[in-house]
């Protein structure tokens, strides 16, 4: 068994994990950081996505052993004690979730979008999005949700 | 009224959106064993032996049961709705002995993870004899098809029909009549949380609690109770208070809700099993495939005068219930006025997953049927679509409106509140209809293949029989809301706590909602068919009231006053408004709920502070509304471009505005996949050809169309709060609305579009037969 070493939401693990675990399923059955949600486990819906060492990255396609030495994040990671960070509380205000399930995975995925660049206009936000798939809110909030971070920053 | 018709912000988005959901592979089970299915490879076969002794001996396997395993579980799982001529063949947990679909459960293995368990998968052997499969409603009914269940006589089901008028002799003696032949593609729910179920056994009480990503928890428990024959007191179904979406499928019954908790009763061990996609395109239930065989009669005005629908519905490899092809029936005649109407129904075993709800339940189908022949009524007369729609619609002031057939709650089909004319005028106008006629000729004389599709429907909702609600003042001092419906990510924790504000007269800080655990409270149905607001809606308005009452009571008789004086300022009673004569919820509850042990009461005061109130309606609220699309369609690739779309949705009175448009707009997505991309395509032996996301297209942010959404509020006279069902109102129309634009676009070719989904391949078809003649 791989021995590796991995940052998670700023915090060290040293685990032994099997050569076949899953970065999803290390995070959630093994750190118990449940957050992150497992939609389809064959790379289409993103609800798994994570952010590797600045990467969005579907943690249904990646081993636990290829993240040794990398710096995880998770949606766990967005609220500080202040509460929710600015782009959950678009999120909130544009009604960009339902059932909830999908909403990690979008988040994480917009927030590696918008560290790399502004999101200024719908097609762009649409673009975005497209790599995660809900099926509750028929996206419209989520378009909204985006641009309202987008300009934010 | 405050807070109902307020778009106030969800209490549960707090902890969604910081990855604190509690979905069900979520919760902390300690010394949880893991579950795994062996499914079968074949869509029919009988099943000579199981061996699984290898399996045994796998590392970390605990236990493996085939279905002769398991002997005292094998009882049909009921369908959900019956006829007397229903000719029903038994669904079991686990067959033991013939399986009649790809993905039906033929072994469990539990292991101390899913990993080890699905390596065990692999070496269990089943020795099969494949039979004749059958894979769609046209090979079940041809001459000498193979049988779908071996033994039985055909492979109808049930033939149902339904008339009123007399269709055949008007018919007949009609100035016009035109037919045509439609067909509705399958379709899933594909909630992004699979299906997944947890058990624990309790040896002390002889008691098991089960989780259940259900939408109807007290059904499964009610069914499970009759299967395992215990007191339904002894069996606890939660349904998580975060469930990753529901839309139909989950609010059924399946084999694997049997399996689990029962392996868990049996190894005294908590069991989990969470269905991976694989297993989710293969074994949950799918909806959607009819074809429908319509003929409408009519005078030179356009008029309707009869229509007569044969319909092929594919119940899959087992009845499920009958409620979705009953639906369908009594959808046809959708909001216009239709003297004469017969339709009759074949509903089909085939050998693939059985099918039962999904998101708008069998009335996409009949809406496709009839809103594709009033454009082509139209076509016929050279009027204009939206005209023909306007002659036949029933008008604002013929409500309550008896259609003459039945509806699938047992009632006569009649329409409780409605404006059609209004709805459909008000979509055409967002539309810019008249202009985007214009629009269409100037592309036409341009070469452009630009079309206009309109679609109109009815939606019965807020089924019954009853819903309820139980409101407890706590010994914290809160207002405690219970609902035996579960929710999905509608916000019932939100929208049940505006209703109870508004009957308390208490702010919604005080008020909690727990939903969906039959311990909380004894009776419910569960969250489908749009049924909710419009059931426990009136249950939580009126048991609220009640509360209102009892605290108003017990406060008065503290103080020594008059109810009547007393109101609420934040969580105290009090009387003019005087701090020194208040008492607040705690003061009450630690006298009428706790009291002195062994004391006397005050005098007056009533103890137990908890009311209850159950909502049966006395028949089906019908929602309604109107779709309009512009496209262009480029013929030689068979790509559709939506370039408008406006949907007008009446659900009556809404609770909370921002709640609603997401359900519709939800919805929307959903008929768009329906009408131009979800396709779950069997070959002819039944084995499914596209069991992935690669294969199987869920619209993205990227394919769902911008859309105006615009409201009516037509009050329901059937519960006190007005109102109806939403969830299923954007996606009824949506692929009506599709191909209607899309032939329109093609009419200059005289392309027809009798399909759904509307793919490209199927317009490059249509187009190539109607350039060849
Ligand atoms: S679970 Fe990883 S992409 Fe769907
Ligand atoms: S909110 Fe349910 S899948 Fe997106």
């Amino acid at each position: 068994m791989p021995e590796i070493s991995v940052t998670v939401n700023g915090e060290p693990h040293e685990e032994a994990v099997d050569d076949r675990l899953t970065l999803a399923d290390f995070l959630r059955e093994r750190l118990r950081l449940t957050g992150t949600h497992l939609g389809c486990e064959h790379g289409v819906c993103g609800a798994c996505t994570v952010i590797v060492d600045g990467a969005a990255v579907r943690s249904c396609l990646m081993l636990a052993a290829q993240a040794d030495g990398a710096e995880v994040e998770t949606v766990e990671s967005l609220a500080d004690d202040h509460g929710l960070n600015p782009l959950q509380e678009a999120f909130k205000k544009h009604h960009a979730l339902q059932c909830g399930f999908c909403t990690p995975g979008f988040l994480m995925s917009v927030t590696a979008a918008l560290r790399e660049e502004p999101i200024e206009d719908a097609d762009q936000a649409r673009d975005v999005l497209s790599g995660n798939i809900c099926r509750c809110t028929g996206y419209r909030g989520l378009v909204q949700a985006v641009l309202d971070a987008g300009a934010a920053k | 009224m405050t807070m109902i018709g307020k778009s106030v912000d969800r209490r549960e988005d707090d902890r969604l959106l910081t990855g604190k959901g509690r979905y069900l592979d979520d919760l902390e089970l300690p010394g949880t064993l893991h579950a795994a299915f062996l499914r079968s490879p074949h869509a029919h076969a009988r099943i000579l032996a199981v061996d699984a002794a290898a399996a045994r001996q796998a590392p970390g396997v605990v236990a493996v049961f085939s279905g002769a395993d398991l002997p005292e579980i094998q009882k049909p799982l009921a369908p959900k709705v019956m006829h007397p001529k229903l000719k029903d063949f038994p669904r079991l947990p686990m067959p033991p002995e013939e399986v009649h679909y790809v993905g039906e459960p033929v072994a469990i293995v539990v292991a101390e993870s899913r990993y080890l368990a699905e390596d065990a998968l692999e070496l269990i052997e089943v020795d099969y004899e494949t039979l004749p499969a059958v894979a769609s409603t046209a090979a079940a009914l041809a001459e000498n098809a193979p049988l779908a269940h071996s033994g039985a006589d055909d492979n109808i089901a049930v033939t149902l029909v339904q008339r009123s008028g007399n269709t055949d002799e008007v018919l007949k003696s009609a100035p016009h009549t035109l037919s045509g032949e439609f067909f509705v593609m399958r379709g899933g729910g594909h909630s992004m949380e699979p299906r997944a179920v947890a058990a624990r056994f309790e040896p002390a009480t002889g008691q098991v609690t089960i989780w259940d990503t259900t939408q109807s928890p007290h059904y499964a428990r009610q069914q499970l109770s009759v299967i395992y024959e215990m007191a339904e007191d002894d069996i606890r179904v939660i349904a998580p208070a975060d469930v990753g979406g529901g839309f139909g499928p989950k609010a059924q019954f399946y084999g694997e809700e049997v399996v689990v908790p029962w392996v868990a009763i049996k190894l005294g061990r908590t069991v989990k099993w969470v269905e991976d996609r694989q297993e989710n395109f293969v074994s949950t239930m799918m909806e959607r495939s009819q074809t429908h065989r319509i003929e409408v009669g009519f005078d030179d005005d356009g008029h309707l005068l009869a229509v007569r629908d044969y319909i092929e519905h594919d119940q899959g490899a087992y009845c499920a219930g009958l409620q979705v092809p009953s639906i369908t029936t009594s959808t046809v005649p959708g909001p216009y006025r239709i003297p004469n109407i017969h339709t009759e129904l074949y509903a089909c075993y085939t050998n693939m997953v059985p099918t039962s709800s999904v998101r708008g339940a069998g009335r996409p189908q009949a809406v496709f049927a009839m809103e594709r022949m009033m454009d082509r009524v139209a076509e016929y007369l050279e009027l204009d679509p939206a005209e023909v729609r306007r002659r036949n619609l029933i008008q604002a002031d013929e409500f309550p409106y008896r259609v003459g057939i039945m509806f699938r709650d047992g009632s006569p089909l009649t329409y409780d509140s409605g404006n059609f004319p209004k709805l459909l005028e008000g979509t055409l106008e967002r539309l810019g209809y008249e202009e985007a006629r214009a629009r269409q000729e100037r592309a036409r004389a341009e070469g452009r293949y630009v079309g206009i599709g309109i679609a109109v429907y009815v939606e019965g909702c807020g089924l019954g029989p009853y819903e309820g609600a139980k409101v407890r003042l706590t010994n914290q001092g809160k207002i405690l809301v219970t609902l035996a419906a579960a929710g999905q990510g509608q916000g019932y924790e939100t929208v049940y706590a505006q209703i109870a504000a508004d009957a308390l007269g208490l702010d919604m800080e005080h008020i909690e909602v727990a939903t969906g655990d039959t311990s909380r409270i004894p009776f419910g149905q569960g969250t489908f068919a749009s049924r909710i607001t419009a059931t426990a809606g009136p249950a939580v308005f009126d048991a609220a009231l009640q509360m209102r009452e009892r605290l108003v009571d017990t406060a008065a008789q503290l103080l020594g006053c008059d109810p009547a004086g007393l109101s609420f300022s934040g969580d105290r009673a009090t009387l003019d408004g005087d701090p020194e004569k208040s008492m607040s919820l705690l003061d009450i509850a630690r006298v009428a709920n706790i009291g002195k042990h062994g004391i006397t009461l005050p005098v007056g005061i009533k103890p137990g502070i908890e009311t209850v109130s159950y909502f049966a309606p006395e028949r089906a609220a019908y929602a309604s509304g109107a779709h309009a699309a512009i496209v262009e369609v480029d013929p030689d690739t068979g790509a559709i471009d939506v370039q408008n779309y406006v949907i007008g949705h009446d659900c009556g009175n809404v609770i909370n505005p921002r709640l609603v448009d997401g359900q519709v707009l939800g919805g929307f997505a959903h008929g768009i996949g329906n009408a131009m991309y979800e396709e779950p395509f069997y070959d002819a032996e039944g084995q499914p050809q596209a069991a992935s996301y690669l294969d199987y297209s869920l619209v993205s942010a990227t394919e769902v169309p911008p859309v105006e959404l615009f409201h009516m509020h037509t009050p329901s006279p059937l519960n006190p709060l007005g109102v109806k069902g939403a969830g299923e109102g954007g996606t009824i129309p949506a692929p009506a609305a599709i191909a209607n634009a899309v032939e329109d676009a093609l009419r200059p070719l005289r392309a027809r579009i009798d399909r759904a989904p509307v793919t490209p391949a199927r317009i490059s078809d249509a187009v190539y037969s109607a350039v060849k003649g």
